[in-house]
């Protein structure tokens, strides 16, 4: 599949003046995600699973309710579960759903080398296509939130895609349309800020005075934003309390990238550094087996 | 349930899931339904959301219901009597009741017999040889000339229910119930704080409660304390109210109304007993007659029990059944002791031949089940794999091998003490069964809600719809019998088998002979001449159902589900006029597709809703509109008393017809951690352990505090559902394997690390699994001392794919179970806790 036609494109990865095409005004989408009223039932793994007919993986009960450590390349959504001591007699099983964050300024975009690999749709979600993805991994430093998945198995990066190809026909996410509590909605982001804004309002007058949305501008904020009850804390809930695309990334991307005769020295110069940095690529990145099928 | 029924008359969720969303309190109790009912739970959320409403979590453990909840305090598994007598006490003694709701709508005002009284753990009429009571000594006073009931509409009499309540509670102090429950006092007064906040006509809340209360050896008298709780706040009948008994199964409502277990026929009528020789005795036995004239008077709606029964008998035996034959009653299986799961096992384990311990009866030597996994089930796993290996024959239909087809494999129940296969003579036969997408049919929630499904797929292979199964069996006994003859023939031979294709029945044709018929032309009691429903139509509801035999009806209280309209468990109609979620063209709700029952105690004693915003039934000057009122829909206020299944029309406090005591005690479970704090002499309910002790083979041992001084409970995980998700891998791969959850102070002390083994002994045996060392359970001070609890939950066994196989969670409990529904004592029992070894199962 490539990039999904029908949609325009903001920006392209790779791309000399950014690659859009800009012709329609699409309004910016959103997911939101309550976690105050979260309950952690993995509807939307199992859903976002069997949409993406992603196949299993192998998991083993190692002292938590959560699925697997982190993300995988062929597990996109994941309910992490903290437990969290909030202050001297406080405490709370903090429960998050993790995925791509579609930021508006998506440093996995900015960092990939393969031109289109990596777009970004006039609506905000930030996708990848698989046809042009050279599985480089360049992507996964460059993302603040650890989200990008390489997978040996067919040399690709893969995440979650916002299900851009159920959005394109109309349809939520397959994760909000399984979700019991409605504490996951989809619709356009100004009115779900103003949802989230109404919500803090309600949990700070329960005495959370330091509810928020998180929305972090760092990236430019993201098409996924998230209600916390302790707004002040985002590490808490496993986010990044101020992400941004790293400089190495920004400064590849706005130094050097326009310079398109060097284009091709600078992806051997960032691949040169991640492997520098990060070592040789590994065929599972987090759990023990993660990622293997079953 | 049976605490629900001898509270308020019905045996079922008072109110319904979409409802809680009108509650301005949700407390969560015996309860984790954020894990185990999610979709349900959004209403609770939505309560939240958009009425502001707390939600008030009391756990063990601080749950996935914990994580979302306003409020949440812990307690000792087990000691949930203490905490609700704590919030009644808390209610009277801050004056935090609907005080005009208790006068005119419970049994508060009622008194009761000078024999009553309670003394040192034990009410009046508790005979120490046979561990029952004498339930006379709790019987209601009545005036000795007019021979009507007394009562003090003033409350003010030293023997009326208001008072022997007071009385009765009084001792549940915060400090007592810290004592008792480990409950800090001020996160007790919490949550009787906001609790309590409903105790008024303005405000309303709710209480969703399942297993985690069903299943104690006090599971009835903890359900009894919060139905209680709610009456003295006034929170019954009204919207966002009730006592929500949320159902372990997607139709375990259905299956228990359908005569799910021995002791009931369809619709909650009594099984007949053998000394009920005929059906007068048997129906002057059951049909409750009432005192009552003082008060308003009452509709006792079991009055018309004969006419629940003889249509059941129609239905049963069709023509065969006549007014001279009693309608068939002789043909009724007669029930001669007790045949609830614990004393069949109990029987089969010691054999066909043995003096047992339910009926008079030998035990079975064979067994037939269906959606059913024994081995799983039950408690005591090891004494339930040696019973099966006592049986000649066993019948197992299911769409997946499951433990108890292969109980006699000793490779896999060694570690239980299974005999060597060798030993084992029990011929199985396994029957390859339809899953619940594989059929029609219908499912009755929790909230009462009957709702067609239509077949998703085709069984795969051989496989058969239940129905099918069940009537070809009972076509081939059936020939048997014609060929060959055989005991009470008639009782096979007349059975009612009119469907249009009798090896498998259309099940839209089940549910028209469960709504019932008429079978002659039937005719208006007030004018004989009108005929009100011709020979052959489908009743209308069941104050159409008759006990002259013109008509037949297969469950009096499902009637109305398939009327001369079709059939209405398909409507899916979601108007809701009034806002408040009734849904009245959605499915169908028994009785009578009332969504709220005991509605007419949503109102005052003029008909006017306590709270104008969520009425629930208004009296216009005419008739009572809103729900379907559970009510003579115009029978002005003040004819009738709210409960009308209660045969004296009121929501009783005091519930006589218990088998443990009329109001709530705490007693400690029959594997006590401690001594009651109360009344030490008395430490487990007295009754309960006179049923533990009926348990008397070698596999019954019970463990104690000295040996065994960690408390455990048992539950269940959203990922998977009983014991069959195990062989589905995508749940697996979410839930992979059993583990332990553990305190961090305890794990410390004992040197288990998360992730790493460890190992729970009862004295049943010990199991092993993955330790989850968690913050979530917490260090409890129990009068002063230190007692641990742990739990596991319940999914996993010998059976499916090898790399998610676990260990069998009911071979750590005991035989133990209430004394009015036999259910087990699945949630509090005693192990001790170890690190494990690696690599043991």
């Amino acid at each position: 599949m490539g990039a999904i036609q029908g949609f325009e494109i903001r920006r392209s990865s790779a791309a000399l003046r950014g690659g859009g095409t800009m012709l329609r005004q699409q309004p910016t989408v959103a997911k939101y995600i309550d976690t105050s009223i979260c309950i952690g039932c993995k509807a939307c793994e199992v859903a976002c699973q069997e949409w993406n007919d992603l196949p299993l993986v192998k998991t083993e009960q190692v002292g938590t309710y959560q699925t697997m450590p982190s993300l995988a390349p062929n597990f996109w959504n994941l309910i992490q579960f903290r437990e969290i001591d909030t202050g001297p007699h406080g405490f709370a099983w903090l429960l998050r759903k993790d995925q791509c964050m579609h930021c508006a300024d998506p440093g996995c975009l900015a960092a990939c080398p393969a031109p289109g690999a990596i777009v970004q749709y006039q609506n905000g979600i930030v996708d990848v296509d698989p046809e042009k993805c050279i599985g480089c991994g360049l992507c996964e430093p460059g993302c603040p939130f650890d989200v990008p998945r390489y997978t040996a198995r067919d040399n690709k990066m893969a995440k979650c895609t916002l299900c851009v190809d159920r959005v394109t026909v109309g349809l939520e996410p397959a994760c909000i349309k399984a979700c019991p509590t409605g504490c996951l909605q989809f619709g356009d982001k100004s009115s779900l800020l103003a949802l989230g804004a109404h919500r803090v309002k309600q949990l700070q007058d329960d005495g959370f005075a330091s509810a928020a949305v998180y929305d972090p501008p760092g990236v430019g904020g993201t098409s996924v934003i998230t209600v916390l009850k302790h707004g002040d804390h985002p590490e808490w809930y496993g986010l990044p309390k101020d992400p941004s695309v790293p400089t190495t990334v920004s400064l590849w991307k706005r130094v050097l990238h326009p310079i398109g005769f060097v284009a091709m020295a600078a992806a051997i110069f960032g691949a040169i550094g991640h492997f520098m940095a990060f070592g040789p690529k590994k065929p599972v990145d987090t759990a023990k087996d993660a990622g293997k099928e079953v | 349930m049976a605490s629900l029924a001898a509270t308020f008359g019905r045996g079922a969720m008072t109110n319904g899931w979409v409802d809680i969303k009108n509650a301005d309190v949700v407390l969560v109790m015996g309860s984790n339904a954020a894990e185990n009912h999610p979709c349900g739970f959004k209403w609770a959320i939505e309560a939240k959301k958009t009425r502001g409403a707390k939600i008030v979590s009391v756990d063990p453990r601080f749950t996935r219901t914990s994580s979302v909840a306003d409020v949440y305090a812990p307690l000792r598994p087990g000691t949930d009597v203490a905490f609700l007598n704590g919030l009644i006490n808390y209610a009277i003694t801050k004056n935090r009741f609907h005080e005009e709701y208790v006068r005119i709508h419970t049994n508060g005002p009622y008194v009761i017999n000078e024999k009553y009284g309670f003394n040192d753990g034990l009410f009046a009429g508790f005979d120490e040889s046979s561990g029952n009571y004498d339930k006379s000594a709790w019987a209601y006073d009545a005036d000795p000339k007019t021979k009507a009931y007394l009562v003090d509409k003033e409350m003010k009499h030293p023997r009326c229910i208001f008072q022997l309540l007071k009385k009765h509670v009084e001792r549940y102090t915060p400090e007592m119930v810290e004592r008792i429950c480990g409950t800090p006092k001020d996160e007790f007064l919490k949550v009787a704080e906001v609790v309590t906040s409903t105790g008024n006509a303005q405000r309303c809340g709710t209480i969703m409660y399942a297993l985690g209360w069903t299943q104690h050896s006090v599971g009835c008298q903890i359900i009894r304390a919060a139905a209680t709780l709610q009456l003295m706040l006034g929170n019954v009948g009204r919207p966002g109210g009730g006592v929500n008994a949320l159902r372990g199964h997607s139709n375990i409502q259905g299956a228990t109304d359908m005569a799910g277990t021995f002791e009931i026929l369809p619709g909650y009528l009594a099984t007949p007993r053998g000394e009920l020789t005929d059906l007068k005795t048997y129906l002057e036995k059951v049909t409750p007659t009432t005192l009552n004239k003082e008060t308003w008077a009452t509709m006792n709606y079991w009055s018309n029990y004969p006419k629940f029964m003889v249509s059941l008998l129609k239905a049963t035996y069709g023509k065969a059944a006549t007014k001279e034959n009693q309608w068939g009653y002789d043909w009724l299986p007669k029930t001669d002791g007790n045949y609830s799961w614990m004393f069949i096992f109990d029987d089969m384990y010691r054999g066909a031949k043995a003096n047992v311990a339910g009926g008079t009866e030998p035990g079975p030597e064979g067994f037939i089940t269906f959606g059913m996994n024994p081995v799983g089930i039950g408690p005591n796993s090891g004494k339930m794999i040696q019973a099966l290996s006592k049986l000649k024959w066993m019948v197992v239909g299911e769409n997946y091998e499951i433990e108890t087809a292969t109980f006699w494999d000793d490779k896999k129940t060694k570690a239980y003490g299974g005999p060597p296969s060798s030993q084992i003579q029990t011929e199985v036969f396994q029957l390859p069964c339809s899953g619940f997408a594989e059929k029609d049919g219908t499912f009755t929630n929790s909230a009462r809600w009957l709702q067609w499904k239509w077949k998703a797929i085709d069984p795969p292979g051989q496989a058969k719809t239940d129905q099918e199964v069940i009537a070809r069996l009972l076509l081939a006994v059936k020939d048997l019998y014609k060929k060959e003859g055989g005991p009470v023939p008639e009782q096979v031979l007349n059975m009612s088998w009119s469907y249009t294709n009798p090896v498998n029945p259309d099940l839209g044709e089940a549910l028209k002979e469960i709504n019932g018929k008429a079978l002659e032309d039937l005719k208006d009691p007030k004018d004989p001449s009108k005929i009100i429903r011709k020979a052959g139509e489908q009743l209308a509801g069941f104050g159409e159902v008759r006990d002259d035999g013109t008509t037949m009806c297969g469950n009096w209280l499902h009637s109305g589900c398939y009327t001369e309209a079709g059939n209405l468990a398909q409507r899916r109609n979601n108007a809701d006029p009034n806002g408040l979620g009734m849904f009245h063209q959605w499915g169908f709700s028994w009785p009578a597709n009332r969504r709220i029952m005991y509605n007419r105690a949503g109102a005052d004693a003029e008909g006017k809703p306590w709270d104008p915003t969520r009425p629930s039934i208004v009296w216009n000057g005419e008739k009572w509109v809103g729900d379907v009122p559970d009510m003579k829909p115009d029978a002005p206020p003040g004819t009738y008393g709210a409960f009308i299944m209660n045969a004296e029309g009121v929501g009783r406090l005091f519930a006589p017809s218990m088998n443990d005591g009329p109001m709530a005690e705490h007693y400690e479970a029959v594997e006590s951690a401690v001594p009651n704090a109360l009344h030490p002499k008395v430490t487990p309910s007295p009754t309960a352990v006179a049923l533990a002790k009926k348990m008397k083979s070698d596999k019954d041992v019970l463990g104690t505090a000295d040996k065994f001084p960690v408390v455990c409970t048992t539950y269940r995980l959203t990922e998977h559902y009983h014991y069959w998700t195990h062989h589905t891998n995508i749940l697996n791969q979410l839930q992979p394997g059993f583990f332990i959850e553990i305190p961090e102070e305890l794990a410390k002390e004992k040197g288990i690390v998360n992730g790493g083994r460890a190992k729970v002994t009862s004295a049943r045996g010990s199991i092993e699994g993955v330790a989850m060392v968690t913050k979530r359970l917490r260090k409890l001070a129990i009068d002063g001392k230190q007692v641990w609890h742990i739990g596991f939950p319940i999914h996993w066994g010998y059976e499916g794919d090898p790399r998610h196989t676990g260990p069998l969670a009911n071979f750590m409990t005991p035989s133990a179970m209430d004394p009015n529904t036999w259910t087990p004592e699945f949630k509090t029992f005693l192990v001790t806790l170890e690190k494990g070894g690696e690599g043991v199962a």
